[in-house]
């Protein structure tokens, strides 16, 4: 068994928790983004995309034994920062552990923006998309 | 020499520029997409609701009469700044894609038919293209595109090409949303006009920038929004000719629109009343007569060169930045950079220059078309305004740096 969901997510909490000013965050986020495990091209299709407004976002899901296993890209780096933890948090869980998240971090870490309506960039569908995959796979 | 406008005694007017975004002095250069208010036009609303509040047009008491009169007063500034014949030939709409929506339900639904043709050019909004291809689908029509050139100019050989008997309507912006070309709207009507074909102007774009004299371009229809004049979301402004009005029929029924209801039949209510269904949007049509107060007072040609101005600083700052490439070259143009950088997702630069406190607009612009013509997923537009600064422009393109710097 890997870390509980929330444990992951504390330790994101205390990473963010290092810098004073909000460049520095984001020059994290940019990192994460840039370091995301490169997704399958034979998964960049258009049955797993994810239309945003502005960006696209794709996402793939498989069960690998009793763990729901995601893979995600996208086209803007910031997203695809939000999108590598969302994959650190929810990836590798039971279906069951997957829909019961609550996923504070975001707020916490001060990105809840990011998944604002306005932002249109697939993120709120992205967390939507998998917990629906934890549900067909539950 | 033209007079110069003093900036800060303008920018005094504008409540909202003077605040901090993310700990950072706001800088708006979202101007294409909404303008901001000027106090009167914020005074103007607060006073409609403390002192006249009432339905228009059938009260006869005090407050029903003041606030009939000041809401035809806009009505009456509207005709004198389009130079319209009439008051009678401006309709109120709630916005520019209403206006539209409105003639090609009516002029549309009476005068296209089956394999009849609508052109509209590869610079336009969305909402000057889906409500063209609903009635195409419904009547059995055909759309044609004005194909536009690398710079952004529309092809006016390939519209003289179009153009036939078949061809009833033509609809074109005054000016691009996303790239700011002003097109030549004299020569398209004078055209369409030669082979039979109506005209309607989507002047969303223009209006806060270019003068506009309905007559003397011999415009058929013209729309635009208030909000992007400086005045009120919520209010739109229709203007056509007398016999095109007289002639379509009605669009929405309802309460205004009619002159005597019976169940054996309605006969319908006179210009401009017969396309104002319902209760209007009093309150902001009455402060949008505040706003055209505001703009009228400003000299025009002092307002102009400051944007021009503006556009000629921000291009020769930005052209220097490596990578960029501006989207969008025609010789006319309003105050509007659309640019896009190498390797760099437009999203993640509106995402940044937010945080330095900077407002500008990424994405496809509601024109995906014209996306597709430049094979792009959308760009970055810095859209200026008479209110904004060199000193503003000097600090986006710092921030721009910044930006690329932690996206690098």
């Amino acid at each position: 068994m890997g870390q509980a969901i929330n444990e992951i997510q504390e330790e994101l909490i205390e990473e963010f928790g290092l810098f004073e000013d909000w460049a520095d965050k984001y020059e994290y986020l940019i990192d994460l983004g840039k370091k995301l495990a490169p997704m399958s091209d034979a998964f960049k299709t258009e049955e797993n995309v994810i239309k945003g407004c502005q960006s696209r976002v794709w996402l793939h899901a498989e069960k690998q034994g009793e763990l729901v296993v995601f893979q995600a890209d996208s086209e803007a780096i910031i997203v695809k920062g939000m999108i590598s933890m969302l994959i650190r948090v929810l990836s590798n869980h039971t279906p069951a552990e997957i829909l019961a998240a609550d996923l504070y971090f975001i707020d916490q870490i001060g990105m809840s923006q990011h998944l604002a309506q306005t932002r249109s960039n697939g993120l709120v569908s992205m967390v939507k998309q998998m917990q629906h995959y934890a549900l067909a796979f539950s | 020499m033209a007079e110069k406008l003093n900036i800060d005694q303008i920018r005094a007017d504008f409540p909202v520029l003077h605040q901090q975004v993310n700990k950072a002095p706001l800088i708006y250069f979202d101007n294409a997409a909404t303008t901001q208010k000027p106090k009167v036009v914020i005074d103007a609303l607060q006073h409609y609701y403390d002192q006249d509040n009432a339905n228009i047009h059938r009260g006869l008491h005090t407050l029903a009469e003041r606030a009939t009169t000041a809401y035809e007063l806009t009505r009456t500034k509207l005709a004198s700044f389009l130079n319209s014949p009439s008051t009678d030939q401006i309709i109120f709409t709630s916005g520019t894609t209403a206006g539209i929506n409105l003639v090609a339900q009516t002029f549309g639904r009476a005068n296209v038919g089956k394999g009849d043709q609508i052109i509209v050019s590869n610079l336009e909004h969305h909402s000057n293209i889906v409500p063209w291809q609903m009635i195409a689908a419904e009547k059995g029509a055909e759309i044609k595109v004005i194909p536009v050139s690398d710079a952004g100019v529309l092809d006016i050989e390939a519209f003289k090409a179009l153009l036939n008997s078949r061809v009833k309507l033509v609809a074109v912006n005054h000016v691009s949303n996303a790239i700011g070309t002003i097109n030549p709207i004299e020569e398209i009507i004078s055209l369409a006009h030669e082979v039979g074909a109506k005209v309607l102007i989507d002047g969303a774009q223009s209006v806060a920038h270019l003068a506009v004299d309905v007559q003397v371009l011999d415009m058929d229809f013209f729309v635009f929004s208030a909000h992007k004049l400086f005045g009120p979301t919520g209010v739109g402004v229709l203007y056509g000719k007398r016999d095109l009005l007289e002639a379509m029929p009605p669009y929405q029924g309802g309460g205004e629109m009619i002159k005597e209801v019976s169940f054996a039949g309605t006969t319908y209510n006179e210009l401009p009343y017969k396309f104002e269904a319902g209760t209007p949007n009093i309150a902001d049509v009455i402060a949008f007569g505040a706003a055209l107060d505001y703009v009228q007072a400003i000299p025009a040609e002092a307002l102009a060169a400051q944007e021009e101005a503006l556009l000629a600083y921000a291009t020769e700052k930005l052209q220097k930045i490596p990578g960029l490439r501006i989207v969008g070259t025609a010789p006319e143009k309003i105050a509007v950079i659309s640019f896009v950088i190498d390797g760099v997702h437009p999203q993640d630069i509106g995402v940044l220059l937010d945080k330095f406190g900077i407002a500008i607009r990424t994405g496809h612009h509601c024109a995906q078309p014209l996306m597709q013509r430049y094979e792009l997923v959308g760009t970055c537009r810095a859209s200026f305004s008479f209110y904004n600064t060199f000193e503003e422009i000097d600090r986006f393109v710092l921030c721009l740096e910044k930006t690329l710097q932690m996206l690098g």
